[in-house]
């Protein structure tokens, strides 16, 4: 035995965390392989899109040919309890849910991570493309990572010390094309799969029957109305739009229409124009501050709202340890109650919580 | 290759090739590589390396060479009896009705199944008892006139419940059914007799018994016909096409006789040290339950399930600590299911999650028992949910 720490790495047949399961071999870590098998709707099981049979079957090609133990961990059922309950609540509550997150809070770093620790590892670790900083006083801090275009701190946003302190991130530190680079020297058998915005569970499957299936009051038929109460139209389910959105709403005018408000009491679908969009202020709940505390008052951060938005300069307000009010300094188009508002700080990435209105 | 001090405990699923094996077949892939089906020198040559070992072979199982057909596996074994007889006899009389145990491997039951969503037969389980057991009297009960063959495991693969098959084939034999049984994990430990069994078609696989996989026989009593499911050239007088794969059929007479010359002394040699292990995992883990039968059980076989124990990390556990086990509901693609046995044994889906099998070879010896012994609780302790 060596003196290295044991470290279970999170495979998804990918490019990505293959690479970081050979960069943590390389480092010496003795390196355990796990994927997690996730749900997807009776009748469609093995369709789950992060965890299909070829894709396992990559995973265990790649730990064979790292020489490191590969085991498949089932997480079906808590996935489907925690992770797309907590989606359809969302919808059911008008918002637009982020259920990558939740799968990383509550599966990725809850689950996997106590299997993890139950073999005797000290780290979970993943192919994200962030960084795990750690302090002399033993804390740990989220980074981004230096591919900025590929940075995917934001969906880590929701880890706590805890669960930092035991998070490895090997692909962190280096762009992508490295990356790939290392999984060619590797003669890895891995597809690089587009970054696909279809959730996984849905498989490709239709997202506007599963809600139906599932959700049925927010995918009903109703009236689109102005911001006087005017019907101008007719909407397919409040399910089925965002705030901000433009297409779809199918009302012939001069100037387009976007969605500015769901009236979910009324089964209603608020659209305005280009001008009546906008706000400058949100409230966010179920803030996580990586840190493990929340700062002691109003800063300036640079904000996401969405995965992929562009950042904006706001002002953040901590209210209590969950709780925080964003103001920016230009209105935003598509604030987006469910989505998840992330704060950074040069590199550092503060934390988030969940977009409330 | 697996880290050296880990310790393999998981014979029911394969074995290594035994050494004296091994040099048996060696010479058949380069000197003497002949087909059997040729005229010439070489043809003879392994032609009569394949009578050599079909002799052996019938002499182990206790029949005529000519009853003896190779196959590819136990499971191909299983498939031409079953699939085999069932058509063939319902060609001649018009017998439509399948009767197997509902703790078969699946090897005996998908096929069973297929004959029935495919073929049109009516496809019916005997009972068991809580050990996986079945019962001759129940038997009796069960068949028909129109029953073209009945299926019984001889000795479960997961739980290790030996049947009466003696008794059950004599019942058969009686009421002119034909009885296939899979001995698949049984040739391995027990002495085969198919005409003291009374049994008409017996299915065996090498690699349990430290021979090479890829390669299994079938014993088909002399006056039985079977549709064959493989059809080509004229080898195995018919009943199974394709060139015979010489070096494997002779390292699986070498390994079955060995296995078959040394049951008793190694019964005699391993049962102790399987009652040992059950007897301390029973006294150190708590809600921990053997399955299948306490004394009719395979000499090497222990099985457990553990309520609230999730198998499949119980197994990563115990694999990541070194000890290579197996269990009923073992999935390597992250979706346990509770395994058909176990739920015709009538355990609960909280107990047959939690299942462990733990089965002894020749290279198992009573440190390494203890040693797992020594591990299994904390480990077992861990894997509860």
């Amino acid at each position: 035995m060596t003196g290295m720490p044991k470290v279970v790495v999170a495979m998804s047949g990918g490019v990505d965390s293959s690479v970081a399961a050979a960069l943590l071999v390389e480092q010496g870590y003795l390196v355990t392989g796990m994927m997690l098998r996730l749900w997807s709707e009776p009748g469609s099981e093995d369709s789950n899109r992060c965890c299909t049979p070829d894709a396992m079957a990559l995973a265990r090609r790649v730990a064979a040919k790292l020489g490191i133990p590969f085991y498949a961990v089932d997480a079906q059922e808590p996935f489907r309890a925690r992770v797309v309950q907590a989606f359809l609540d969302g919808y059911a509550a008008g918002q637009t849910p982020n259920p990558c997150t939740v799968c990383n809070r509550e599966i990725r770093w809850g689950l996997l991570l106590d299997r993890a620790r139950a073999l005797g590892a000290e780290y979970l670790a993943t192919g994200h493309y962030a960084r795990v900083q750690r302090g002399e006083d033993g804390s740990a801090s989220l980074l981004r990572g230096l591919d900025r275009n590929k940075d995917q701190s934001y969906v880590l946003s929701v880890l706590n010390q805890e669960q930092l302190s035991h998070t490895l991130l090997p692909i962190g530190a280096f762009d992508k094309p490295y990356i790939r680079e290392i999984a060619r020297q590797h003669n890895f058998p891995v597809a690089d799969r587009p970054d696909s915005q279809d959730l996984c569970f849905l498989a490709g499957g239709d997202y506007r029957a599963f809600l139906q299936r599932h959700v049925p009051q927010v995918a009903q038929p109703g009236s689109i109305v102005d911001r006087q109460g005017q019907v101008l139209g007719e909407h397919q389910g409040l399910a089925f739009y965002t705030i901000g959105q433009r297409k779809g709403i199918r009302i012939p005018a001069p100037e387009p229409y976007y969605v500015v408000a769901k009236d979910l009491d009324a089964n209603r679908l608020v659209v305005g124009r280009v001008e009546e969009l906008g706000q400058s202020e949100l409230s966010a709940a179920g803030v996580n501050w990586n840190s493990g505390t929340a700062p002691t008052g109003p800063f300036v951060a640079d904000v996401k709202i969405r995965y992929r938005a562009r950042e904006a300069t706001a002002t953040v307000t901590p209210l209590g340890e969950t709780r925080a009010r964003v103001v920016f300094e230009e209105p935003l188009r598509d604030i987006t109650p469910g989505q998840r508002v992330v704060f950074y700080q040069g590199e550092i990435c503060l934390g988030g919580g969940m977009i409330l209105a | 290759m697996p880290p050296t001090g880990h310790v393999y405990l998981d014979y029911a699923a394969t074995t290594p090739v035994d050494e004296r094996v091994l040099e048996r077949m060696l010479p058949y892939f380069r000197q003497e590589f002949g087909n059997p089906s040729s005229i010439h020198a070489w043809g003879q040559a392994a032609e009569a390396a394949l009578d050599d070992a079909r002799e052996k072979i019938s002499a182990a199982l206790g029949c005529r060479p000519e009853e003896i057909v190779f196959t590819s596996c136990g499971t191909e074994s299983d498939n031409l009896a079953l699939r085999g007889a069932a058509l063939a006899r319902r060609k001649k009389t018009g017998a439509n009705h399948i009767l197997i145990s509902p703790v078969e491997h699946h090897a005996v039951a998908h096929t069973a199944q297929q004959l029935a969503d495919e073929f049109g037969f009516e496809l019916e389980l005997l009972p068991v008892d809580p050990y996986g057991m079945v019962d001759p009297s129940d038997l009796r009960h069960y068949l028909r006139r129109e029953t073209a063959v009945v299926s019984v495991i001889y000795a479960n693969n997961e739980v290790g419940t030996i049947n009466p098959v003696a008794q059950i084939g004599a019942i058969c034999r009686e009421a002119d059914v034909l009885f296939h049984s899979d001995a698949v994990q049984a040739a391995a430990h027990l002495p085969m007799n198919v005409g003291r069994d009374n049994i008409d078609l017996l299915a065996i696989g090498a690699h349990k018994f430290y021979g090479p996989k890829g390669v299994g026989a079938l014993a088909i009593r002399r006056d039985v016909r079977l549709m064959p499911s493989q059809t080509g050239g004229k080898q195995e007088e018919g009943r199974r096409a394709g060139t015979q794969n010489v070096p494997y059929i002779v390292g699986m007479a070498e390994a079955l006789a060995i296995a078959q010359a040394e049951t008793q002394a190694w019964a005699e040699r391993i049962s102790p040290l399987r009652d040992h292990l059950i007897g301390g995992v029973l006294e150190s883990i708590p809600n921990a339950r053997l399955t299948g039968h306490p004394v009719q059980r395979l000499p090497n076989h222990a099985s457990f399930v553990f309520e609230g124990v999730d198998g499949n990390l119980l197994l990563m556990l115990l694999d990541s600590a070194g000890f290579a086990c197996s269990s009923g509901s073992a999935c390597k693609v992250g979706n346990p299911q509770p395994s058909d046995v176990l739920e015709a044994l009538g355990f609960s889906r909280a107990w047959s999650l939690g299942s462990l099998r733990v089965t002894l070879g020749r290279d198992t010896s009573p440190a390494q028992v203890d040693a797992f012994l020594d591990a299994l609780p904390d480990l077992a302790a861990s894997a509860r949910v």
